[in-house]
C-alpha cells in the first residue's frame, strides 16, 4: 500500500513555547490503513505533535507552529478539533469526553443525532427537531459492528466498567462517516488484559477497512503486535522510524531513554551505606492518576534518592500518600518512630518536608506576598517568627523576622522580585519553584520529599534548583527524595534511583547504571 | 438470606431517597384530624391549589435539567407576568382575552429579563442558586422602579383605580375581578360538590405533553448534555453559553404564564408582593414532591403541590389545635418551607462531596486481595 | 508566566489606571454618587451636618454587622449569608438581659454575655454544617438563616417570657414584635462621651466600641491563628499541606462571625432604640453583605479598611439620597436606589472570577 500517496504528511514540524523549543524539525507519513505506534517518554512531544494535527486551540493561543500539514495532498490548517474532525480525523483522548447520565448510543452520536423535522422546527428553528432514536440505535449499532467489540449501546455510561467507556468513545470517532485516522492516546492504559487484545483486533480491523490509526503507548509489546511501523520521539525530535518487524522492545527502549551527550554529568558518587532512615511498608495510595500500591522502600540517612517513572504510573503517588495529602493505608517508618498517615500535621512535625509537584494548586499562596509564602509553614509549625506576647498568652506574627528570612532565601537562591512582598503569583514558574524550595528549607527538615522539582521551568532555573537541593543535601546532610520524570535530572543529582512502574516499585538501581537499565525498568509492567 | 438482605437494602435505598415525600405524608397524615377539615373542603382547597399552583412550578423543571440547579430567578418571570396584567387590566380587557393577552404581552418582558439573567448566570457558574436567587432581589428593585415611579408618570396609566392618588405609580392592589378565575370558571364541572377547573387543568395537561415532547427535542438532549457536563458538550460542538440562556429563557416565558393562572385564581395582584415569596414556595413545593437540585420530574411537581398545600392547608388549624395559637401553625409553615429548601440543599451538596470518596477502599481492597494470592 | 509584567506599572499613568482597576467600576460610581449627594445636600435645603451626623449614627449602628461579615471571607467560607443566625443569638440575649429585670448599661452588658454563649453554640453548628458542604456554602448559609429565623418566629411566641414592656398586652405571653429600649440600653453607646458641635453630633461611645472590635478583628489577623485563617482563605490546599487543621479554622471563623453578628445587632438595637423581632432578622444579610462589598471587599478577601469604607459609603447613600432626593424632586426613590445599589453590588462580585489564581 506504500507506493500510493501517503494519507497524511507532516514536513518539518517546529513548535516552541514561549522560546522553549519542544518540536523540532518532525518529519512523519502515514499511509491509508497504516497502524503507526507513536511512542517516547512523557515531554518527548507526542502530546504537542498530536495537538497540532488536531487542531487544538491551545497551539494557536500560543503562537501556532512551523511546518505543514499535509493531508490527502493538499496542505491544511486546522483552526478547531472541529475542523480536524470535518477533515478526518479522530481523536479518543486520554481523558474520557463523555456524559455519564447518558447511554453509550446517546454519547457516541452526541450532538450529531439524526432528526426528525415537524411543524414546530420548521416555525421555531431545527434545534426542536425530535431525536429519531430508532436511526440513532442504528447508527451507533453500526459504529459497534465496525469496532468489532461488543458494547451495550443502551447502558448508561455511569454503569459502565471504564474499558467500555473507552470503547465507547472509539465507536463515537468510528460512527463519523468521513473518518481516515484516527489517533489514540494511551488507549489500553485503563483497560484490562482481554480488553485490550480485543482493542487491538479492532485496530486491526480499522486498518482492514482502510483507516489509518496513530497509536500512542508505552505498552511496548502492544505496539509490535499491531502497528506497522513504529517512531520513536525523544526530546522534541523524531529519532527512528522504523517498521515493527524489523525491531524489538529493547531496541525501541534504548531509543526511547537513550542520551548520546552529556554522560559525564552522571552522580558517580556511591551511595552512603549509612542506617535506614524511612522505612516504608506496603504503601497504598489513592491519588487520581497516579495510584500505587505495594509500596516497600527503604531510604538510607543523607542519601538522595531518585523515584522515577513514566507519567500515571504513580511515582507521585508515594511522595503525597506518605505526607498525607492523599488517602493512603500501609506503614511509615522514619527514625524509628512510626508516622501516621492522612496527617500532614503528624509528618511535618516529625521534621519531614513536602515540595509538591502542583505548585500552583497546593505549594503557593497565589495571592499572598513571598514572605507569607515562605514563612507561613515554618511559623505554623515550629512557631518561628512569632512574638509572644502578654506572656506568651498572644502568638503575634514577627512580620520584621518574616522579612528578614525571605530576604535571605531570595538572595541564597537567587530568587528574582521586586520585593519580598511581591505576590507569589507574579513570579516566573522557575522563581515560584525557588519560593516553594525556600519554604521547605525554613523549615529546617531532616527529609525532604522534592516532586518534579523542574516541571515548567526554563534552563537556567533548573541548574539552579537542582544546585540547591545537592548543597542542601551535601552541607547539612538532609535526606532527599526527589521525584521526576526526566529520567537525566535523576542521574545527574541521584545516588540510587528507584522506578515505578504500574503502580509498584520495579526497582531499585545506583545512578551510575546506564539509561536503557532504567528504561527497561521503566516500560517493565506498564498498564 | 441473600435476597433477604438485598431486599431490605432495597426498601432502604427507596426510603433514603425518598425521604422528604415520606416525611411529609406522615405530618399529613398526623394533622387531618386534627384539623377537623371535611374531606369535601379538603379536595377542593386541594384541586384550587392545583390548579394555580402547578404551571408555575412546571416552569422549574427546565434549568434543572440544563444543570442550572432550582431557578430561584424565576421570580422574573412572575414579574413579567404581573407587568402585562397590570397594562392589560388598565386597558379593561375583560375574561379570558384579557388572560390570553396578558399571557402574549409577558412574553418579551420575560425574554428580556430571561436573557439578561442567563447573561449573569454564564458569568458565574458554580453559584448558579445564590446568584439567581440575588438577580430576583436585584430585579425587583428595577421592577418598583418601573411600577412605582414609571407608570403613571411616563407610561401611560388611564384608570384611577389603579393608579395611586399621587398621579404616578401603581395602587397596592390591583383588582383583577373582570378575569377572575375567568379560565378556571370555563368549562368548570362539579362532582360531588368538588369544582373541577378543566380548562386550567387542560392546560397544564398540555404543558407536560410540551415538557414530555421537548425532552425529546435536539435542544433538550443539549440541555441534559450541558447540564451534566459542560466541557463534554463543549468539545462535542454544543453551543453552552447560549443553551443555558435558552433554558432560563424558557422558563422565565412559563413563570410568566403561571403568574398570570395564579393571579386570574387569585382574582386580585398585590402590586409590590405578590411575586416575592411565589419563587420560594413553588421551589419548596417541587422539594416536597421529592426532586433534588439536579434532577426532577413531572411527577415531583404534582406529588409536591398536593402535599406542600396539604400542609399549608392545615399547619395553622393544627397548629392552633395543638399549642393554642394559630400564628405558631402560620409561622410553623414557613419555617417548614425554608427548612425543606435547606435540607435538599444540603442533601445535594453532600452528595456531590460522597461520589469523590470511595475509591480508596477499593484500592486497600485490591492491595489485599493481591497480597493474599 | 507573562504576569510578571504586569506588576511593574512604570508611568504614573499606568500606575493610577491601575488603582482605579483595583478600586473597580462600581464602587467608583457609588463614591461619585455619594460625593455628589454630598455637595448637593446644602443645596437643596439639606442641613449638611445634620446630615453628617446621620451617616455617623449610620455607621456606628451598622459597622458590627458589616466587621462580622470578615472571619468568614477570611477563610475562605465566602460572603456571610447566615447572619440571621447571628442576628437571632444576639436577640435571644437581648430579650433575656431584659426579662432578668437589668436596666441601662447593665442590660446592654448582660445582653452581650446572654448571646455570647448561644452565639457560640449556634455557630459551632452552622460552622460544622459548612464544612460538610464546602463549595456550596453561601446559598446554604443563605437557607440556614431563613429557616433559623422562621423557626424562632414559632419561639418567640413560646418561649416563657413574662416581662409586661415585653410581651402582647392582651395575651399576657409572645414577645411583642417591636419592644422598646427606654430605660435599658437605648443610646448607651451614642451617648457615652457625646459631642456635640452645633448641628454635629459625635457619637464617640459607638465608634469608640466599633473601633474596638475592628482593632480586636486587625489584631486576630496578625497573629499565628489569624495568619493561618487567611491562608486556609487564599488556599485551602496550601494550608492543609502546611499542617493547619482547615476544617477547625473554618469552624472558629464561623463561630466568630456569628458572635460578630450577635453583638452586631445588639449594638445596631442601642442605636435605633427598639429590639425587632419575628421577620425583621430576615432582610439584615443582605446590606451588611452589600456594604462590605462596596467597600472594595471580594468572596474571598476583605480587610477592616472595607468594611470601614463600605459602611460609610453604603449608609451614606442610604441615609443621603431620601432627605436630597425628596427636597430636589419630591420624589422619595431611595427604598428602590438602595434595592438596585446593593443587590447589584453582590451580582457584581459574584460574577467576577475569583478561582482563576487558585
Amino acid at each position: 500500500m506504500s507506493n500510493q500517496a501517503p494519507l497524511l504528511e507532516l514536513k518539518n514540524i517546529r513548535k516552541d513555547f514561549y522560546g522553549n523549543q519542544v518540536l523540532t524539525d518532525i518529519n512523519l507519513t502515514v499511509h491509508e490503513g497504516e497502524v503507526v505506534g507513536l511512542v517516547g517518554e512523557n515531554g518527548a512531544g507526542k502530546s504537542t505533535l498530536m495537538k497540532i494535527l488536531f487542531g487544538m486551540t491551545e497551539i494557536r493561543e500560543t503562537g501556532g507552529y512551523g511546518g505543514d500539514v499535509i493531508l490527502e495532498g493538499r496542505k491544511v490548517s486546522f483552526n478547531s478539533p472541529f475542523d480536524a474532525l470535518e477533515a478526518g480525523i479522530g481523536m479518543v483522548h486520554q481523558e474520557f469526553s463523555l456524559i455519564p447520565g447518558f447511554t453509550a448510543t446517546e454519547n457516541i452520536l452526541l450532538n450529531r443525532e439524526p432528526q426528525k423535522k415537524s411543524v414546530v422546527s420548521e416555525v421555531f428553528g431545527e434545534r426542536l427537531n425530535t431525536l429519531d432514536r430508532r436511526e440513532m440505535k442504528q447508527r451507533s449499532e453500526a459504529a459497534i459492528e465496525k469496532m468489532g467489540v461488543k458494547i451495550d449501546g443502551e447502558m448508561v455510561i455511569a454503569d459502565m466498567p471504564v474499558g467500555h467507556k473507552q470503547f465507547t468513545e472509539i465507536a463515537r470517532e468510528l460512527s463519523k462517516e468521513q473518518l481516515k485516522l484516527l489517533i489514540l492516546d494511551e488507549p489500553t492504559a485503563v483497560l484490562t488484559e482481554q480488553e485490550a487484545d480485543a482493542l487491538l483486533a479492532s485496530i486491526r480491523g480499522m486498518s482492514a477497512r482502510g483507516i489509518a490509526v496513530i497509536f500512542i503507548t508505552h505498552r511496548l509489546q502492544e505496539i509490535l503486535n499491531v502497528c506497522g511501523k513504529v517512531v520513536v520521539m525523544r526530546d522534541g525530535v523524531l529519532v527512528q522510524d522504523v517498521p515493527a518487524a524489523e525491531t524489538n522492545v529493547t531496541e525501541i527502549t534504548r531509543w526511547m531513554v537513550g542520551r548520546s551527550v552529556n554522560q559525564g554529568a552522571v552522580s558517580h558518587r556511591e551511595p552512603p551505606e549509612t542506617r535506614t532512615i524511612m522505612a516504608i511498608r506496603k504503601l497504598w495510595v489513592d491519588m487520581p492518576g497516579e495510584t500505587v500500591r505495594n509500596v516497600n522502600l527503604d531510604v538510607r540517612e543523607g542519601e538522595i534518592l531518585g523515584i522515577g517513572g513514566l507519567a500515571g504510573q504513580g511515582k507521585l503517588g508515594i511522595p503525597n500518600g506518605v505526607m498525607g495529602l492523599y488517602p493512603a493505608g500501609g506503614s511509615v517508618e522514619f527514625d524509628g518512630k512510626n508516622i501516621p498517615l492522612n496527617q500532614p500535621r503528624q509528618c511535618l512535625d516529625s521534621q519531614l518536608a513536602f515540595v509538591s509537584e502542583d505548585r500552583r494548586g497546593v505549594g503557593l499562596l497565589l495571592d499572598e506576598s513571598l514572605e507569607w509564602n515562605i514563612a507561613f509553614p515554618a511559623m505554623q509549625i515550629h512557631d518561628k517568627f512569632l512574638k509572644p506576647l502578654l506572656g506568651g498568652l498572644i502568638k503575634w506574627r514577627d512580620d520584621r523576622a518574616v522579612g528578614e528570612v525571605t530576604r535571605k532565601y531570595i538572595d541564597d537562591l537567587q530568587i528574582k522580585c521586586t520585593s519580598s512582598r511581591q505576590k507569589a503569583k507574579q513570579l516566573s514558574g522557575g522563581n515560584q519553584q525557588k519560593v516553594c524550595l525556600a519554604k521547605a528549607f525554613a523549615l529546617e527538615p531532616k527529609f525532604l520529599f522534592v516532586s518534579e522539582p523542574t516541571r515548567g521551568i526554563d534552563v537556567g532555573a533548573k541548574a539552579l534548583v537542582l544546585e540547591a537541593l545537592k548543597k542542601f543535601n551535601r552541607e547539612s546532610g538532609i535526606t532527599i527524595v526527589m521525584i521526576s520524570s526526566e529520567l537525566e535530572e535523576l542521574r545527574q543529582v541521584c545516588d540510587r534511583i528507584a522506578i515505578v512502574s504500574g503502580g509498584r516499585i520495579a526497582g531499585i538501581l545506583p545512578a551510575s547504571q546506564p539509561s536503557e537499565e532504567f528504561g527497561a525498568l521503566m516500560v517493565s509492567s506498564v498498564v | 438470606m441473600k435476597n433477604q438482605t438485598s431486599a431490605g437494602k432495597k426498601v432502604l435505598g427507596f426510603l433514603g431517597s425518598n425521604s422528604v415525600p415520606i416525611m411529609f405524608i406522615i405530618i399529613v397524615a398526623i394533622c387531618i384530624p386534627l384539623s377537623g377539615f371535611s374531606p369535601v373542603f379538603l379536595i377542593n382547597e386541594i384541586i384550587t391549589r392545583m390548579g394555580r399552583n402547578i404551571f408555575l412550578i412546571l416552569s422549574l423543571l427546565i434549568p434543572i435539567m440544563a444543570g442550572m440547579g432550582l431557578n430561584f430567578g424565576m421570580t422574573l418571570g412572575a414579574m413579567a407576568g404581573e407587568i402585562a396584567l397590570i397594562f392589560v387590566s388598565d386597558w379593561q380587557i375583560w375574561g379570558i382575552p384579557g388572560v390570553v393577552l396578558a399571557c402574549i404581552m409577558s412574553i418579551p418582558i420575560s425574554v428580556l429579563l430571561g436573557w439578561m439573567c442567563g447573561k449573569i448566570l454564564n458569568a458565574s457558574k458554580g453559584r448558579e442558586m445564590v446568584t439567581s436567587y440575588i438577580i430576583s432581589y436585584f430585579t425587583n428593585g428595577l421592577y418598583q422602579l418601573l411600577v412605582l415611579y414609571i407608570m403613571g408618570a411616563i407610561i401611560p396609566i388611564i384608570h384611577n383605580s389603579i393608579k395611586l392618588p399621587r398621579g404616578y405609580g401603581v395602587r397596592q392592589t390591583v383588582g383583577l375581578l373582570t378575569m377572575r378565575q375567568s379560565l378556571d370558571n370555563a368549562l368548570a364541572i362539579r362532582v360531588a360538590g368538588v369544582k373541577i377547573p378543566v380548562l386550567t387543568f387542560l392546560i397544564i395537561a398540555l404543558m407536560c405533553l410540551l415538557i414530555v415532547w421537548f425532552r425529546r427535542t435536539k435542544l433538550g438532549q443539549d440541555m441534559r448534555a450541558v447540564g451534566q457536563d459542560m466541557e463534554v458538550a463543549r468539545d462535542a460542538g454544543i453551543n453552552v453559553e447560549r443553551t443555558r440562556i435558552i433554558s432560563i429563557i424558557i422558563s422565565t416565558v412559563l413563570a410568566g404564564f403561571g403568574m398570570i393562572i395564579y393571579l386570574q385564581n387569585m382574582g386580585d395582584m398585590a402590586t409590590y408582593s405578590a411575586h416575592s415569596q411565589i419563587g420560594m414556595f413553588c421551589i419548596a413545593a417541587l422539594l416536597v414532591g421529592g426532586a433534588s437540585v439536579d434532577r426532577a420530574s413531572i411527577g415531583n411537581v404534582f406529588l409536591g403541590v398536593v402535599l406542600f398545600h396539604l400542609m399549608f392547608i392545615l399547619a395553622p388549624k393544627a397548629g392552633g389545635v395543638i399549642t393554642g395559637d394559630e400564628m405558631i401553625g402560620e409561622y410553623f409553615r414557613v419555617f417548614v418551607s425554608y427548612g425543606v429548601i435547606t435540607v435538599a440543599l444540603v442533601m445535594y451538596e453532600t452528595k456531590k462531596r460522597r461520589a469523590k470518596a470511595g475509591m480508596a477502599a477499593q484500592l486497600e481492597a485490591a492491595q489485599r486481595e493481591e497480597e493474599q494470592q | 508566566m507573562s504576569d510578571i509584567s504586569n506588576n511593574a506599572a512604570t508611568t504614573p499613568l499606568e500606575r493610577i489606571q491601575s488603582a482605579f482597576r483595583s478600586f473597580g467600576l462600581p464602587r467608583l460610581i457609588i463614591a461619585g454618587m455619594l460625593l455628589v449627594l454630598l455637595i448637593a445636600a446644602p443645596f437643596v435645603g439639606a442641613n449638611f451636618w445634620m446630615q453628617i451626623t446621620n451617616v455617623l449614627n449610620r455607621f456606628t449602628w451598622n459597622g458590627v454587622l458589616v466587621l462580622a461579615m470578615v472571619p468568614m471571607v477570611h477563610s475562605g467560607c465566602g460572603l456571610n449569608f447566615g447572619l440571621p443566625l447571628g442576628i437571632i443569638s444576639g436577640l435571644l440575649g437581648a430579650t433575656l438581659s431584659l426579662e432578668l429585670g437589668f436596666t441601662g448599661a447593665a442590660s446592654f452588658l448582660m445582653a452581650i454575655l446572654l448571646s455570647t454563649p448561644f452565639a457560640l453554640v449556634l455557630g459551632a453548628g452552622y460552622g460544622w454544617l459548612l464544612n460538610k458542604i464546602k463549595g456550596g456554602e453561601m446559598m446554604i448559609a443563605t437557607y440556614v438563616g431563613f429557616s433559623s429565623v422562621s423557626f424562632m418566629c414559632m419561639m418567640w411566641l413560646l418561649l416563657p417570657y413574662h416581662k409586661a414592656d415585653m410581651v402582647w398586652g392582651y395575651a399576657g405571653k409572645g414577645l411583642r414584635t417591636t419592644i422598646s429600649l427606654e430605660g435599658y440600653y437605648d443610646k448607651i453607646l451614642a451617648n457615652f462621651l457625646q459631642i456635640r458641635l452645633g448641628d454635629l453630633v459625635i457619637p464617640t461611645g459607638a465608634i469608640l466600641f466599633f473601633a474596638l472590635l475592628a482593632f480586636l478583628m486587625w489584631a486576630f489577623l496578625h497573629t499565628k491563628t489569624g495568619t493561618a485563617m487567611t491562608a486556609v482563605g487564599s488556599n485551602p490546599v496550601f494550608a492543609r499541606a502546611a499542617g493547619i487543621n482547615v476544617d477547625k479554622i473554618r469552624l472558629l471563623s464561623v463561630v466568630m462571625s456569628t458572635w460578630l453578628g450577635a453583638i452586631g445587632i445588639l449594638v445596631y438595637e442601642q442605636g435605633f432604640g427598639f429590639i425587632q423581632l419575628y421577620m425583621a432578622p430576615f432582610n439584615m444579610a443582605l446590606p451588611a453583605v452589600s456594604a462590605i462589598l462596596i467597600g472594595g471587599a471580594s468572596v474571598n478577601k476583605a480587610t477592616i479598611t472595607n468594611v470601614v469604607i463600605g459602611t460609610i459609603l453604603f449608609q451614606g447613600i442610604v441615609t443621603m439620597t431620601p432627605t436630597v432626593m425628596n427636597n430636589m424632586i419630591h420624589m422619595d426613590i431611595s427604598e428602590v436606589l438602595r434595592m438596585v445599589v446593593s443587590n447589584g453590588m453582590i451580582l457584581y462580585a459574584l460574577t467576577r472570577k475569583t478561582e482563576v489564581t487558585r
